[in-house]
């Protein structure tokens, strides 16, 4: 086995990213903010999904927030396994995903690192991601009896058509028209024109700063992006997380310049694919770092970007729907190989790393064949995960770092 | 004689009847895996509709492709396929309904090889206009489809048609289960399993005869009022046990409703028979007893279940959960509330394939049913 290596305080130093301190205070006023006693804050709360189209809401002056980022939260905290077992108490089986696990017990308990999410006026569903969010804002919409919208976009096995089309781009319509009625006020929408903008200058942004990482050294890992990632989850649309990513991007191209590199000695560059395993990121960065391995990209951050390919910047609202609906993850499994391969050769990568996650039917089912795509295509080396997100249940220790081994042996 | 000796003799092999059928009528045969493919407009083109179970051995060949903790009908199905034991299909229909069955249709569509693919992504939520109109594009493109592979006009008399039968099937089930409910020893609960199941596959024409010879028969015999017994109503996904009808006749238990994919909700709601056959057709799908898949409303499926309970007088209830099957497991909580409300006593039984009842599940069972 490969020896740990053993970095001095200041060499940590000069590898930490400077811009984690601003993200963690930006993410801590928004949960404040969120959190103040309803009249204090005068504005709604929407709880969407993470691939929900949260653009409209920042129009209306609702205050998004994401279960699913609180799920990510909880999962890193490492208060998953009690959230968890309490869904389980309330009759939810311990195969349904664990954010949806996590947050409903939070939900019941007041659970998780803030101490529960702030109630919701509304709720903001869209399958792009999964048919498991329907069911848990169906259980969400029946606990705290707030309206549901439901943004329903239709998978593309192999080619999104017209009338899938039209179907989203008819549901926006009828989006605002939900968000009128429940803000009871007309929607603007020339603000919406600026919170387009925004909402695409922050994934612009987001895309530059994840392809920092096609330099050698990487200046960051995918266990960095998974941390930044918050931001265009959260704070799409706004001038805030616009802001950031300008203030992070500098400091990434500015250690490409002065060529640091996030791992000591970056020799291999791998890819990973899935969800993070919140609860063991530094376990596994560490893994991955001692042996001088580097996760470049993921896929996972990558999804938040992927739509800027289709949207019209002059007509934002003309395609929020077909833009959510096409994101990777609501894709056929051959094309999201080819999303990896694209990823491979862009970055330069030697394998990929697959989190068949547990919690992630849809993400996780295909990566099987994924992963023969990879090694039929580009004759790499693939390593498969077991595990889950946020439920360590899930984690067996022991057997993982048994296989890290064995797939770094093969990269030699 | 057991007057449903036929359909069991059929649903004992149901690739046998496919291929028998296949060799007489000349046709192709399509298959699927849910009840909310739209086998009517497959019927229409001149193919038999084929709904594909999971088979009964251990899987092998499906673990190349999916993990361990997707359910067994979606592995099992895959696992038929890539034994090679379908070979007498053309292709398949995928409908969009939960998460693994969407990942399926792109597992087999890269791993089984067969000439015909079709995925039928009709909405999830099954309300709105936005959702009607999509609904109907996506049936009209299903049609085209249709009619490019089989190099055929499909006809809005022939539709017209084969709803009309798809009618005569649905009614005569209905009308079966309503007699089982009023007079639950009137035919066992096995036979109709057996209907319910052949349903999925048999050539429509031939399964209307049937079902309206059945009708006839027990109408003829009519309900003795033997009505007071365990009245249980069965829940979940897909059910496939005999074995447990058995059991539960045998604990002085009758099943008098159900809410099964493969039962109750792709019994009820008929096809209007006037105006334009697609767009009867389209509403039909809308508007049928929702699976938990689908989105229509709140409470839809926790309100159905309880009226049920009430319109057949049920004692108690058995929940059964597919493992891995995760709209059913989300839908759980509220309806164990529903039920607790109501003072309705029921039991949540997991089952790991929807063909094996084994002896835990048969302990759970009695224990129940001596309960009540």
């Amino acid at each position: 086995m490969t020896q740990p290596i053993l970095l001095s305080d200041a060499e940590k130093e000069r590898r930490k990213i400077k811009a984690d301190d601003r993200m963690r205070e930006i993410m801590a006023a928004y949960y404040m903010e969120a959190k103040l006693p309803p009249k204090e804050r005068k504005k709604k709360i929407a709880w969407i999904t993470s691939g929900g189209p949260v653009e409209p809401l920042h129009v209306m002056d609702v205050i998004p927030i994401y279960p699913e980022n609180y799920g990510a939260m909880i999962g890193a905290s490492k208060m998953g396994v009690p959230l968890c077992e309490k869904a389980e108490e309330m009759g939810y089986a311990r195969d349904l995903c664990s954010y949806a696990r996590a947050d409903i017990a939070a939900a019941e308990v007041q659970g998780g690192p803030i101490g529960g999410l702030p109630e919701p006026d509304m709720l903001i569903c869209c399958n792009n991601i999964c048919g498991t969010v329907l069911k848990w804002y169906e259980v969400q919409a029946r606990r705290f009896q707030v309206p549901l919208f439901i943004l329903d976009t239709p998978i593309t096995h192999t080619r999104f058509n017209d009338d899938m089309r039209r179907y989203v781009q008819r549901q926006v319509k009828e989006y605002i028209g939900f968000l009128e009625e429940v803000c009871g006020r007309p929607f603007d929408y020339d603000r919406m024109a600026e919170v387009g903008r925004l909402s695409i200058r922050g994934q612009e942004l987001w895309q530059e700063i994840l392809e920092t990482t096609v330099h050698k050294p990487a200046p960051m890992t995918c266990f960095d992006a998974f941390f930044h990632l918050a931001m265009i989850v959260t704070l799409r649309g706004t001038q805030t997380a616009v802001d950031y990513y300008q203030m992070l991007l500098a400091e990434l191209k500015e250690r490409v310049a002065r060529g640091i590199g996030m791992v000591p000695n970056e020799k291999y560059r791998l890819v990973w694919d899935n969800l993070p395993i919140w609860y063991r990121l530094r376990w596994l960065s560490n893994k991955f770092m001692e042996r001088s391995a580097c996760l470049v990209a993921d896929t996972y951050t990558a999804g938040w970007t992927s739509w800027l390919p289709l949207t019209d910047r002059n007509n934002f609202l003309g395609f929020l729907g077909e833009s959510y609906a096409r994101i990777f993850l609501n894709s056929g499994t051959d094309l999201m190989a080819e999303n990896i391969i694209r990823i491979v050769k862009k970055y330069d990568a030697q394998g990929v790393v697959f989190h068949s996650n547990r919690s992630c039917k849809p993400y996780s089912f295909g990566q099987y064949d994924i992963q023969r795509i990879i090694q039929q295509r580009l004759g790499i080396p693939t390593l498969m995960i077991e595990a889950d997100m946020v439920d360590e249940r899930s984690f067996s220790e022991g057997q993982i770092e048994t296989r890290i081994d064995a797939f770094l042996e093969t990269l030699k | 004689m057991d007057p449903f000796k036929r359909i069991k003799e059929i649903v004992a092999d149901p690739y046998a009847y496919a291929r028998t059928w296949k060799k007489e009528k000349g046709g192709l045969v399509i298959g699927h895996f849910c009840s909310y493919t739209p086998v009517e407009l497959i019927a229409s083109v001149g193919a038999l509709p084929f709904r594909i179970f999971p088979g009964k051995d251990a899987l092998s060949l499906a673990d190349a492709h999916l993990q361990a903790y997707c359910c067994n009908p979606v592995r099992g199905a895959l696992e038929e396929a890539l034994r090679g034991r379908l070979d007498f299909l053309e292709g398949a229909a995928f409908p969009h309904t939960c998460d693994s069955m969407m990942r399926l249709s792109d597992i087999w569509r890269l791993n089984a090889g067969f000439p015909f693919h079709a995925d039928v992504i009709l909405p999830v939520k099954t309300t709105g206009e936005s959702a009607a109109e999509y609904s109907l594009a996506v049936l009209q493109r299903f049609k085209k489809d249709l009619e490019r592979h089989f190099k055929r006009t499909l006809t809005t008399e022939k539709l017209g048609e084969v709803l009309r039968v798809y009618n005569r099937i649905r009614r005569g089930l209905e009308r079966l289960y309503r007699l089982r409910s009023e007079d639950p020893f009137l035919f066992g609960g096995g036979g109709l399993l057996a209907l319910t199941q052949a349903a999925g596959f048999m050539d429509p024409y031939d399964l209307a005869e049937e079902v309206e010879g059945l009708v006839e028969r027990f109408e003829k015999e009519g309900p003795q009022g033997r009505s007071r017994v365990k009245r249980l109503i069965l829940s979940g996904g897909m059910c496939l046990m005999p074995d447990l009808f058995q059991a539960l006749e045998g604990l002085g238990a009758r099943v008098v409703w159900d809410d099964f994919c493969t039962g109750a909700r792709y019994v009820e709601g008929g096809v209007e028979e006037e105006g334009d056959p697609l767009q009867a057709l389209s509403r039909r799908y809308l508007q049928r007893v929702v699976c938990p898949a689908k989105h229509a409303g709140l409470r839809s499926r926790g309100e159905y279940l309880m009226e049920k309970v009430k319109e057949h007088r049920a004692d108690g209830v058995l929940l059964f959960q597919l493992k891995f099957c995760d709209p059913h497991a989300f839908d759980y909580p509220y309806i164990k509330g529903l039920l607790d409300e109501a003072g309705v006593p029921h039991v949540h039984l997991e089952i790991e394939d929807p063909h094996t009842f084994g002896g835990p599940l048969r302990t759970r069972c009695e224990a129940f049913l001596e309960m009540l």
